[in-house]
């Protein structure tokens, strides 16, 4: 059944292909519903493969499936297939894709209801789908690659789909063009692994002994700047929250679920090769951003930048788990981020849908009586992203943390950094939960609020439910009930194992759940009850996002234009300056010999005598010698 | 010494001789048609142009893929006493190239108004494209002289006879700028040929000058200087590029395709075929230098590309970046950075020459390339939008399209040859998509006018001339093999030849999977 694998991108490519001939035709709502059973389909697709994964064998390396399509970049000794590989990494990545990708289609059905653009967005949808699984299916670093910049484009379309507005339109661009300076990175580590191991293809690099120390550590962090681009980390996360500007759907599906945890799954995949000095700047990395996005969600208005600092956030706890080494536990908050994060997005939709597109949380307020399902799944999505157990969250953030304490040289920090992240998380989701669905009505009569139609609240339900026991995929509680540990075993070459007792464990646990509770009390008190006063809790340093982003927007309009508008005219000046110099000095030098033309026959004459005689000079002096 | 009458595939059909002479008979044909009928001039010509392009089809069908020898070869003895003759042959680094210029000629001609003169325009055209088989095809010095310097002048006609408000000061800077450059190339020719002679006798062919490297180092180093003067310049590498953005956005939009897929060509070509071939040491010894000029465009074309205003200047600078990569590629001297060079030739020629075609569309439109009186036009026109994106997607090396593939070849071959070169060139992609989505912003998004508003959507007549350009992007992104697969003899020989002849030595791969964690390190050799 695994050899059914190319039609798991095949599907949203066809539906793809028949959007873009017959999109206008078909028209609203069928163009949504072909796309929709086209991902429907591709996750049906995904569901038997893994079915016939799990009957193969784990232990004799059987559940690793290559198929090859065809010789893609054959050049002397470089061999590029168009091949899939199917394993337990890669299909897990591509369950959820598949599943939260058709929920997002279904509600899109709903949401891009009277759009002019209607077919093009699903057209989009589907072209990204088919890219986001080609790069989870690659068995190559540079097929990866093709869906890696697939995505990256689709998210382009899908940022600026609605173009004519400026925000829009340049917030697109900035997402690509940040994106390309990771993608600078996944070029230059491909060209050295390939310079060092002779392959790109996965499988064989797993088998490759380790590089030499310093290439190997060059390659990790140049895979970091590729995953860091894709997964918004910093420096390169300013692009994500601009990405707002597209149809929230997108937000959901592609800023959310699916294409910034493409980071995440490439140094995963690659993790063979990471070294250990790399693994701590990752680390690092990882955790500094998940604490600065996270305080700068606390400052939010926009119910939409809330959630997209918030992605930041936790992809920043993935990005330390992989630091710390526990890539199933990086794998498990990528699944379970993906159910609640889609979750919280499609509701904040779904509340923006009602409210006739207002963002500003500061306009909302007591909506859970217009909008009960909207309001009882995000409040599900908010206790699982809070880290409340038995939801979800809970158990993903717990395994980072734990893991984050046993690192080797600064576990305790990276520990603490995400202890605070958590608390901050809690205290941000809760401030949004209370300002959009409880407190007192802050809008206007005529905003209407409404619950939104079914093709909408159906998914909002599906992912509630998979956010409160999504968690199940791995429990602690008992060995065998770590499922997607054991599942994913055979994808790394030296599983990752806690070291730490059961009495560290359930202590780590229960401080974390504090922490979790600490903050939501926090907003409970300042923006439920109002005991604390609010008008500090919001400070413009983090509103504006510590100034990173316009810090970048100043060098890059102030150094950046002058450099290349310095380079421009140097071109324009000095190199077509000189050629245009060689012309007028030729011209120049014409007009200087040119009287010797004159037309008069005397002047020739002499000429011509001083030329005669000049010659007879030389030849008889020549003769002398 | 020279093997006469030489054919070596079945027909004995000479068809490379053939699609030289069709086109330039279809000039005479043209120019003999009654001034009375203006509207027969272009579709004639398109059928002379047409039978060329199909006999370049011909040839690729029937070219022997795994085959690194010249094929089709053609003697016939020209100028006796000098050991000049006519010669020409296809091998896998020319064949593309060939295939390129015949299927580009009969599009721009059936597709691009000329708005006057149709028959001067035509027969220009039809010479351009004889004039371009020949120096592809030339295996003899001479030969391709004649043909490398017979090109310039139909390209200064048309440029100067249907071009934009600056047309003859681009005309003549085009000229003269390259005329410069082949002067001191014409000089080495006649030294290479005559230091060359020896007990042998004087000869102008390319394969038996390669074959003796009779001339002393210095020598050699010298007519290379010459050789690769008269080749950046065409290229054009940096800093002899300022030629090339007033000639392209001066030239009528048939003039700006074929200069862009074509006659660039013919300086990335030459360096291939007669620099690395004719002077494997003086390449070697030359390498760095050149590859840091190629390095310096791809960054430096860039920048100045994204502070354009005029679209079609904006594109021209990007074709300093693009080729750029491929004068890196050839001078890192691995299989897969040559392969990567001449496949980016063609599709440089592709989505540069579908560029053109666009801006040249929305000209027709709007009568305007100036990228600040445009705004929103993908709202008024979004099929003209969606091919724009296209090929721009192509250009900025998005994998799934064909400039991907050339770029990637290059960047991973050089990589193993020049390290730090690759790296910077690489920063490339950034700056590629920088520059085309900032004016594609400008002139496809945001708010349009009334006067964006009524830019017509584009006609079925375009979209079959857009159509070929945005299939051979999909095709070579998605199967570039067949093109890979014949490239790659060409160019294995080509590199054994420069390692036979200097002291440079190609970088063995490593072995894929080491199954011996001992042999890690050690070089192979």
């Amino acid at each position: 059944m695994v050899e059914l694998v190319w039609l798991i991108p095949a599907l949203p490519l066809i539906g793809f292909v028949l959007l873009l001939v017959a999109g206008n035709l078909l028209g609203e709502p069928r163009a949504g519903w072909i796309a929709t059973i086209a991902a429907g389909a591709s996750f049906l697709v995904t569901l038997t493969v893994f079915v016939g994964l799990l009957g193969r064998d784990s232990h004799s390396g059987e559940r690793s499936y290559e198929l090859v399509l065809f010789e893609w970049l054959p050049a002397g000794s470089l061999q590029v297939d168009a091949g899939f590989l199917v394993d337990p990494l890669s299909v897990t990545m591509a369950l959820f894709v598949t599943g939260v990708g058709a929920l997002i289609h279904l509600y899109s059905i709903g949401y891009m209801h009277g759009d002019p653009k209607y077919s093009k967005f699903f057209l989009y949808l589907n072209l990204f789908l088919f890219s986001m699984l080609m790069l989870v299916f690659g068995n190559n670093l540079v097929v990866t690659f093709l869906g890696w910049e697939g995505v990256g484009a689709c998210s382009y379309f899908l940022i600026s789909f609605w173009h004519h507005r400026e925000s829009a339109a340049t917030a697109g661009k900035k997402a690509f063009v940040t994106n390309r300076v990771g993608d600078w990175g996944f070029m230059v580590a491909t060209f050295a692994i390939w310079s060092a191991l002779g392959t790109v293809t996965y499988t064989e690099i797993a088998k490759s002994p380790a590089m030499a120390a310093t290439t190997g550590t060059a390659v990790s962090l140049l895979l970091l700047v590729a995953a860091a681009g894709k997964s918004a980390q910093l420096p390169l996360s300013v692009w994500l929250p601009d990405a707002m500007e597209g149809p929230t759907p997108v937000s959901a599906m592609v800023h959310a679920a699916t294409m910034v945890t493409s980071g995440v799954y490439l140094l995963v995949r690659m993790n063979n090769v990471l070294t250990d000095d790399a693994l701590i700047v990752i680390a690092v990395v990882g955790a500094a951003t998940a604490l600065f996005a996270a305080l700068c969600a606390v400052a939010q208005h926009d119910i939409k930048k809330v959630l997209a600092y918030s992605t930041i956030s936790q992809l920043g706890y993935m990005f330390l788990a992989i630091g710390s080494g526990a890539y199933v536990a990086a794998i498990f908050h990528v699944i379970t981020h993906a159910f609640f994060k889609a979750l919280l997005f499609l509701g904040s939709g779904s509340v923006i849908h009602g409210m006739g597109d207002e963002q500003d949380m500061r306009k909302m307020g007591a909506l859970r009586l217009a909008m009960p399902i909207t309001a009882a799944t995000f409040i599900a999505g908010w206790l699982a992203i809070a880290g409340v157990p038995p939801f979800a969250g809970f158990w993903s953030k717990d395994e980072i943390l734990l893991a984050a304490w046993e690192q080797k040289n600064i576990g305790p920090l990276l520990w603490f950094v995400g202890l605070i992240t958590a608390l901050l998380t809690a205290y941000y989701m809760s401030r949004q939960v209370f300002l959009v669905f409880f407190g007192d009505q802050r809008w206007d009569e005529e905003a209407h609020p409404h619950e939104s139609s079914w093709t909408m609240t159906t998914p909002l339900c599906i992912l509630a439910g998979a956010a409160i026991i999504g968690g199940a995929i791995n429990l602690p509680l008992v060995k065998d009930w770590l499922v997607l540990e054991h599942f994913l075993e055979p994808v790394f070459n030296h599983p990752h194992q806690f070291s730490s007792g059961t009495t560290t464990k359930v202590a780590l646990a229960v401080i974390s759940v504090c922490a979790g509770l600490a903050g939501i009390s926090i907003a409970i008190l300042s923006w439920l009850t109002r005991r604390i006063p609010t008008d500090r809790l919001e400070p413009e340093f983090l509103e504006n996002a510590m100034h990173v982003d316009s810090t970048y927007a100043r060098v890059v309009a102030g150094i950046g234009t002058t450099g290349f508008q310095a380079a421009a005219d140097i071109d324009k000046q000095i190199v077509d300056g000189a050629v245009n110099g060689v012309g007028k000095l030729t011209m120049r030098m014409a007009q200087f010999i040119r009287p010797a033309q004159s037309g008069y026959i005397r002047n020739y004459a002499i000429g011509v005598a001083v030329g005669a005689l000049a010659i007879v000079v030389l030849l008889t002096w020549g003769l002398l010698l | 010494m020279i093997e006469l009458f030489a054919s070596q595939n079945a027909s004995s059909f000479p068809v490379l001789n053939a699609m030289i002479i069709v086109p330039a008979m279809g000039a005479l044909v043209v120019v003999l048609l009654p001034n009375s009928r203006p509207e027969m001039m272009r579709p004639i010509g398109a059928i002379f142009a047409s039978i060329a392009a199909a006999m370049s089809l011909y040839v690729m069908t029937q070219f022997s893929s795994h085959d690194a020898a010249f094929q089709f070869e053609s003697i016939q003895s020209w100028i006796p006493a000098l050991g000049i003759n006519w010669h020409v042959g296809v091998d896998g680094i020319s064949l593309w190239l060939v295939v390129l210029t015949g299927l580009i000629t009969p599009i721009v001609l059936l597709g691009v108004d000329p708005h006057h003169d149709p028959k001067p325009y035509t027969a220009w055209l039809l010479l351009l494209q004889a004039g371009s088989f020949g120096a592809f095809l030339a295996l003899d010095l001479f030969l391709f002289f004649v043909m490398f310097e017979i090109v310039l002048v139909p390209m200064y006609m048309l440029i100067g006879g249907w071009g934009y408000e600056d047309r003859r000061y681009a005309a003549t800077k085009f000229f003269l700028y390259t005329m410069a450059g082949s002067a001191l190339m014409l000089v080495a020719i006649v030294s290479v040929a005559t230091l060359s002679a020896g007990d042998q006798g004087i000869t102008f062919s390319v394969i038996e000058l390669a074959e003796r490297q009779a001339l002393s180092t210095n020598t050699a180093r010298l007519c290379f200087l010459a050789f690769a003067l008269a080749f950046i310049i065409k290229v054009p590498v940096f800093p002899m590029h300022t030629w090339l953005p007033d000639a392209h956005t001066q030239a009528p939009t048939a003039g700006s395709v074929v200069l862009a897929a074509v006659m660039l060509k013919l300086g990335t070509y030459g360096l291939l075929r007669f620099g690395l071939y004719l002077f494997p040491e003086a390449s070697v010894w030359s390498a760095p230098t050149l590859a840091t000029l190629g390095v310096i465009g791809v960054i430096y074309g860039a920048i100045v590309a994204a502070m354009q205003k005029d679209l079609k200047r904006l594109v021209a600078y990007s074709s300093v970046a693009h080729m750029g990569f491929i004068v890196l590629g050839i001078f890192a001297f691995t299989t897969q950075s040559l392969e990567g060079g001449v496949l980016q030739m063609v599709n440089h020629g592709l989505s540069t020459g579908a560029l053109f075609l666009l801006v040249g569309m929305l000209y027709e439109r709007r009568k305007t390339r100036a990228i600040e009186e445009l705004s929103g036009i993908q709202s008024a026109a979004p099929i003209f939008a969606g091919f724009f994106t296209i090929v721009m997607l192509s250009s900025i090396g998005v994998p799934g399209l064909n400039g991907f593939v050339g770029e990637f070849l290059v960047l991973i071959g050089s990589y193993e040859t020049r390290r730090w070169w690759t790296i910077i060139a690489a920063a490339g992609v950034i700056l590629a998509a920088l520059y085309l989505l900032w004016a594609y912003q400008r002139v496809f998004h945001g708010e349009p006018t009334p006067t964006d508003e009524a830019t017509p959507d584009l006609t079925l007549r375009e979209g079959l001339i857009l159509a070929p350009f945005v299939a051979g992007i999909l095709f070579l992104g998605i199967y570039p093999k067949p093109l890979l697969d014949r490239i790659e003899p060409a160019v294995d020989v080509l590199i054994a030849h420069i390692e036979d002849h200097s002291d440079y030595e190609r970088p063995s791969p490593a072995a894929p999977v080491v199954v011996d964690l001992d042999q890690l390190g050690e070089d192979g050799h």
